[in-house]
C-alpha cells in the first residue's frame, strides 16, 4: 500500500489523483486549505481557445475525485512537509500528522495584488477593475459599469504585475494576453454596441489558436489594439475613467476615457506555494518552485519523494497545468516503482 | 634688527609671504567671480546688524567648532584644539613678544619668541606668560594626538569611515602635524640650555641628554620648514578651508546664496570643505551600498581639482542628509545641482503644450496642486478632495487634467532653463487664479513653490493645512488610540523644508505616533527620489528597505509618509499597510 500526498485541489492536483488513484493498492491524501475545490476555475466563464463553458470542466474534474482510494481533506491546509526515514510527513494547521511515501505539491497561483499599482486606481476608483472582476461579471452575464449603466467603452490593460521590474515581477503570466482578447469578444457577445480596447507591451499569441482568435477579435468583434502601457488613471466627473497612456506605434501622448477600467493581473505563487517552497528549499526569488531541470525532471525538486506540477512552478494556463499533472504522474510511478 | 634674524627664519617668511599672496589673490578672483544679484547683496547688507552674527558664527565655528561638538566631543576637541589652540599660540605669543621685547621688532620674533629671548624675567606676568604659552602648546597637541589615533582607528572620534585624501593633503597633514611636535623640541632644546621654559618645555628640556647651539639651530630650522611647507600647501591643499571658512560666513550671513550656475560664491564653498568626511557616514550610498567617492567630501573636491566626472556628479539622491551633518553647512544640493547643467540639449518641442493650458479665476478659491507624483498614488487627491469638501473649502483642483510639473525634477537634473519656462506658467496660472492659498501635496513641488517661485501667494503643504484645519477646529477628526503608526519624514519635507512637527502633530490628533529610531534631520531617504540617475533598481530598493526597516522597529500597524514618492517606494516593498498622512486624516473623519 503506498500513500501519495498532495497538496492542492486545483485542476493539476485532481488530475493528478485521479490518475495516480486508477493503480491499485494506492491511496491518495488529497488536501485542500479552502472548503471547496478548484477555487481559481469557478470563478471563470468561457474558456480559451474554444469558448467551451468552465463550469463543464469543473463538473468533469470533480466526477474525477469519486472513487475510495482518493481522501479528499478540504479545510485542511498544510503548514509542514518534513521527510522522515525515506518517507513524507505532513501536519497540517490544526496539528494533525500524516504520513506518505511521496508528496505532490499542487499549490498553485494568486492573482497580482492590483492595489500594489496605485497609479492605475485599482481600489480607488470603481470604474477600475481586474480580469477577475470582468470575468465574474461575464460569468453572471451582467457587465455594468461604475454607475449602473451599460458601458460603452472598456479597456483592457495588460501586464498589470507581470514583466514589470517595479513590481518586482520580471517575468511574464502567459495567461493574460489571450485572457483579455477572449474577454473583449465575450464583451462584443454580450453588449454588441460596446468598444473594446485592449493597450499592451507585445501581444504573447503562443498557444494553439490563440493567434486565430486575436485575428479574429479584430475582424469580427473590431477589438482594438494599442501598443503602449497606460501610465495613469483618474476619475471623470461623470465616474468615468481617464487614463492617459502613449500610443508607441504612432510616438504621441494618448488620452481616452471609459467606462471600465480592466486590468489583466498576472500570477504570483500563492501564499502556500510561497510557504512550502521556502520550507522545502525549492524556491526561486518570487516563490515558485524549482526543479531539477526544466527538459527531462521538470516536476522533481532537489528532494526524492518530492514532486511538483502546476503554476505553483511558473505562470501556467489550464491546459498546460492539466498536462503538467499528468507528466507528475509518471515520475511518481517510477518513484514508487 | 639683525639681532633678531637668523637664516633659519627664511623658510617661514617665504611661507607666509607667499600664504598671504596666494590667499589675497584667490580670494580677489574669486570675489570678482560673483554674479550681480550676489554682490548686490553684499552692498546692501555689509554695513547691517547682520554683521554681528557673522562674526558671532565665525567664533563659534570657526575657532570654536560647535557643529563638530555638537556631533562628537573627541571630535570636536580634535578640531577646536587644533583651531582655537594654534589661535591662541599666535595670539598670546604676539603678546608675550610684545611686552617681552620693546621697540621695533620683525613679525617673526612672536613665533620664535623662546629663541630670541632667553630671558623669561623681561616683564612682570613673563613667567606667567611662559606657562600660558605651554599650556596651549599641550593643548594643540593633544588634538594632534588624537587626530594620530583617528588615523588608525576611526570609531575613537565616531566616524566609520574617514576621507581618503589626495597625496597632496596628506603631505600637507604631515607638515601640520610636523609643526607642533618641532616647536615643542626646540623650546625644550632652548630650555635645556637657557632655562627659559615652562612646565611642559623646561621638563622635556631638563630630561635631554643633547642640548647644544648645534642641536637647538636645527630644531629650530625644522620648526621653521615644517611652517613654511605648511602655509605654501594651505592654499592648495583642504587646509585653504582655514581661511575661507571665515568668509564663507560672513558672505552666507550677508545673505549670499548659492545659484544655478557656479560664480565665485561656488569657489568659497569649494574651498571651505575642510574635507572632514563626516558626509560619508551620512551617505546612504556608503551605508546602504557602499558605494565609494561619491559623497559630497569627494564631488567638492574633484570639482576644485577640475577632476569631476559626469558620473559623479549623477549618482547622488539629492536627499540632503549629508548636507544636515555637514559642520560647515555648504549648500551641497546647489552645488550639485550646478554640475549636472544640460543646457546644451535641445528639448524646446517637449514643452509646446504648455501654451494650450488656460488659467482658471479661482477668487475665494484655494489653489490645490497634488503634484505629478500625486497622480500616480490617486489616493492622496482623492483624500484632499475629500477634506476639502469636508470643512465646506472650495478649491480648484489646478493640475487635474492640464498637468504641469512644478520644475524642480527638472532643475534636479540641470535643465534649468527648461525649469525656469515651467514656473513661467505656473507662476502665470496662479496669479491669475486671484487665488490667495496654494496647497500642494508633495514636498517636492512644495520646496520649488517656496524656494524657486515667487508667488504671491502664501504656499502650504498639505500637512500644514491639515494641522491648521484640526487646530482651529474647522476639521473634526476621531483619534483611534490603539492605531500604532509610525512617520517617515520625506527628505524633501523635512531636511528640504524644515517642516517636521506640522505632519506630527496631524498624526497625534488621528493615532498613537511613534517614535523611530532615525527621524527628522536624519531620516534616511526611501531612495526611489528623482535625484539619481545612476544607480539601479536594487540598489533603490537596498536603500529603502534601510529606511522601511527603521520604520517597521517598534511594529506598528501603519507607516504614514507625507509625499508620495516614499508611499510608492514603500508600498512596492511589504504588505505592511502604508498612507499618507492626508489618508488618514480624511478616513479619521467622523
Amino acid at each position: 500500500m503506498k500513500t501519495i500526498a498532495i497538496i492542492g485541489a486545483g485542476p493539476a492536483g485532481i488530475e493528478a489523483a485521479s490518475i495516480l488513484a486508477a493503480k491499485e493498492e494506492t491511496e491518495i491524501l488529497l488536501f485542500e486549505k479552502s472548503a471547496s475545490t478548484l477555487d481559481n476555475l469557478r470563478d471563470k466563464a468561457f474558456l480559451f481557445p474554444d469558448f467551451s463553458a468552465a463550469d463543464d470542466l469543473v463538473e468533469i474534474l470533480e466526477a474525477k475525485l469519486n472513487r475510495d482510494n482518493i481522501k479528499l481533506l478540504s479545510g485542511k491546509e498544510v503548514k509542514s512537509v518534513t521527510e522522515q526515514d525515506g518517507g513524507w510527513q505532513l501536519q497540517d494547521a490544526e496539528g494533525t500528522s500524516y504520513t506518505a511515501d511521496a508528496v505532490l505539491m499542487t499549490t498553485g497561483y494568486k492573482v497580482f495584488d492590483a492595489h500594489r499599482k496605485e497609479e492605475l486606481g485599482y481600489g480607488i476608483y470603481p470604474g477600475v477593475i481586474t480580469s477577475i472582476d470582468m470575468e465574474k461579471k461575464i460569468k453572471e452575464g451582467k457587465v455594468l459599469n461604475a454607475v449602473g449603466d451599460t458601458p460603452k467603452k472598456i479597456v483592457f490593460l495588460q501586464c498589470v504585475g507581470s514583466r514589470d521590474e517595479k513590481s518586482g515581477n520580471h517575468y511574464c503570466s502567459k495567461v493574460c494576453c489571450v485572457t483579455a482578447v477572449k474577454q473583449a469578444i465575450e464583451l462584443r457577445k454580450l453588449l454588441p454596441e460596446v468598444e473594446t480596447y485592449i493597450f499592451y507591451m507585445d501581444l504573447r499569441m503562443w498557444g494553439g489558436g490563440f493567434e486565430e482568435m486575436y485575428r479574429e477579435s479584430q475582424e469580427k468583434y473590431g477589438v482594438r489594439y494599442v501598443r503602449g502601457r497606460i501610465s495613469e488613471a483618474a476619475s471623470t466627473y461623470d465616474g468615468k475613467i481617464q487614463i492617459k497612456s502613449e500610443d508607441t506605434l504612432v510616438g504621441l501622448p494618448l488620452k481616452m476615457s471609459a467606462d471600465l477600467l480592466v486590468l489583466m493581473v498576472g500570477m504570483e505563487p500563492s501564499e502556500g506555494t510561497k510557504m512550502l517552497t521556502r520550507q522545502c528549499n525549492c524556491a526561486d526569488s518570487y516563490g515558485f518552485a524549482t526543479t531539477m531541470n526544466p527538459h527531462l525532471r521538470d516536476n522533481e525538486t532537489a528532494q526524492p519523494g518530492l514532486f511538483v506540477a502546476g503554476s505553483c512552478k511558473r505562470p501556467m494556463s489550464l491546459n498546460d497545468t492539466l498536462t503538467d499533472a499528468r507528466s507528475a504522474v509518471v515520475k511518481i510511478a517510477e518513484y514508487l516503482r | 634688527m639683525s639681532k633678531y634674524f637668523s637664516p633659519f627664519v627664511i623658510p617661514f617668511c617665504i611661507g607666509v609671504v607667499l600664504l598671504f599672496a596666494i590667499c589675497i589673490w584667490k580670494y580677489i578672483r574669486w570675489y570678482r567671480g560673483f554674479d550681480r544679484l550676489q554682490r548686490a547683496i553684499i552692498k546692501k547688507n555689509i554695513l547691517s546688524w547682520k554683521f554681528l552674527p557673522a562674526i558671532w558664527e565665525i567664533v563659534m565655528e570657526s575657532l570654536l567648532h560647535r557643529r563638530i561638538f555638537k556631533r562628537n566631543l573627541v571630535l570636536g576637541y580634535m578640531h577646536a584644539s587644533i583651531a582655537f589652540g594654534w589661535f591662541l599660540l599666535i595670539v598670546v605669543g604676539f603678546f608675550e613678544a610684545e611686552l617681552g621685547i620693546h621697540g621695533s621688532k620683525p613679525f617673526w620674533v612672536a613665533i620664535f619668541y623662546r629663541f630670541f629671548q632667553h630671558d623669561h624675567n623681561t616683564f612682570a606676568s613673563a613667567a606667567i606668560f611662559t606657562q600660558v604659552m605651554d599650556g596651549l602648546l599641550l593643548f594643540v597637541l593633544s588634538g594632534i594626538a588624537i587626530a594620530f589615533v583617528k588615523m588608525i582607528y576611526s570609531r575613537i572620534v565616531g566616524m566609520k569611515k574617514v576621507t581618503k585624501h589626495v597625496i597632496f593633503d596628506r603631505f600637507a597633514k604631515v607638515s601640520l602635524w610636523c609643526i607642533f611636535p618641532f616647536r615643542l623640541l626646540s623650546e625644550s632644546v632652548t630650555a635645556a640650555m637657557y632655562h627659559n621654559g615652562g612646565f611642559l618645555t623646561q621638563t622635556i628640556g631638563d630630561i635631554l641628554p643633547f642640548a647644544n647651539v648645534y642641536v637647538e639651530y636645527i630644531c629650530w630650522l625644522l620648526y621653521s620648514l615644517a611652517l613654511g611647507v605648511f602655509f605654501v600647501s594651505m592654499p592648495f591643499s583642504r587646509y585653504m578651508h582655514i581661511f575661507t571658512e571665515v568668509f564663507l560666513i560672513f558672505f552666507r550671513r550677508l545673505g549670499v546664496k548659492e545659484n544655478e550656475q557656479k560664480s565665485g560664491y561656488t569657489m568659497y564653498e569649494l574651498s571651505a570643505c575642510s574635507r572632514c568626511g563626516i558626509c560619508i557616514d551620512a551617505c546612504p550610498l556608503n551605508k546602504q551600498l557602499d558605494i565609494k567617492g561619491v559623497q559630497s567630501v569627494y564631488f567638492l573636491r574633484d570639482i576644485r581639482y577640475k577632476m569631476l566626472k559626469d558620473e559623479i556628479a549623477d549618482n547622488c539622491l539629492m536627499c540632503s542628509r549629508c548636507a544636515s551633518d555637514c559642520p560647515v553647512q555648504l549648500d551641497l544640493m546647489a552645488i550639485r545641482r550646478q554640475m549636472r547643467d544640460k543646457k546644451e540639449l535641445d528639448t524646446k518641442n517637449n514643452y509646446r503644450y504648455l501654451d494650450t493650458v488656460r488659467p482658471f479665476n479661482a477668487m475665494d478659491r484655494v489653489v490645490y496642486f497634488a503634484g505629478c507624483m500625486s497622480h500616480l498614488t490617486p489616493g492622496i487627491p482623492e483624500a484632499m478632495e475629500k477634506i476639502f469638501e469636508t470643512v465646506g473649502q472650495k478649491y480648484w483642483y489646478m493640475d487635474k487634467d492640464a498637468t504641469i510639473c512644478c520644475g524642480r525634477p527638472l532643475m534636479q537634473q540641470g535643465f534649468h532653463t527648461q525649469a525656469a519656462d515651467l514656473r513661467r506658467k505656473n507662476t502665470q496660472l496662479i496669479v491669475q487664479s486671484h487665488a490667495t492659498l496654494l496647497v500642494t501635496s508633495c514636498p517636492i513641488c512644495y520646496q520649488s513653490f517656496t524656494k524657486e517661485y515667487k508667488l504671491p501667494i502664501k504656499v502650504m503643504h498639505h500637512t500644514e493645512y491639515i494641522a491648521e484645519l484640526i487646530k482651529s477646529g474647522k476639521l473634526k477628526v476621531n483619534k483611534d488610540a490603539s492605531l500604532k503608526v509610525t512617520y517617515h519624514d520625506p527628505c524633501e519635507l523635512g531636511r528640504g523644508c524644515g517642516i517636521y512637527q506640522e505632519p506630527r502633530d496631524v498624526l497625534n490628533s488621528v493615532a498613537m505616533l511613534m517614535e523611530t529610531p532615525e527621524e527628522r534631520e536624519h531620516s534616511l531617504c526611501c531612495g526611489f527620489n528623482l535625484g539619481n540617475t545612476v544607480i539601479e533598481l536594487e540598489q533603490q530598493e537596498k536603500i529603502r528597505n534601510a529606511a522601511l526597516e527603521n520604520l517597521q522597529a517598534g511594529n506598528p500597524d501603519l507607516i504614514c509618509t507625507a509625499c508620495p514618492m516614499c508611499k510608492k517606494a514603500f508600498t512596492r516593498a511589504t504588505d505592511a499597510k502604508v498612507m499618507d498622512v492626508a489618508e488618514l486624516v480624511s478616513r479619521s473623519i467622523g
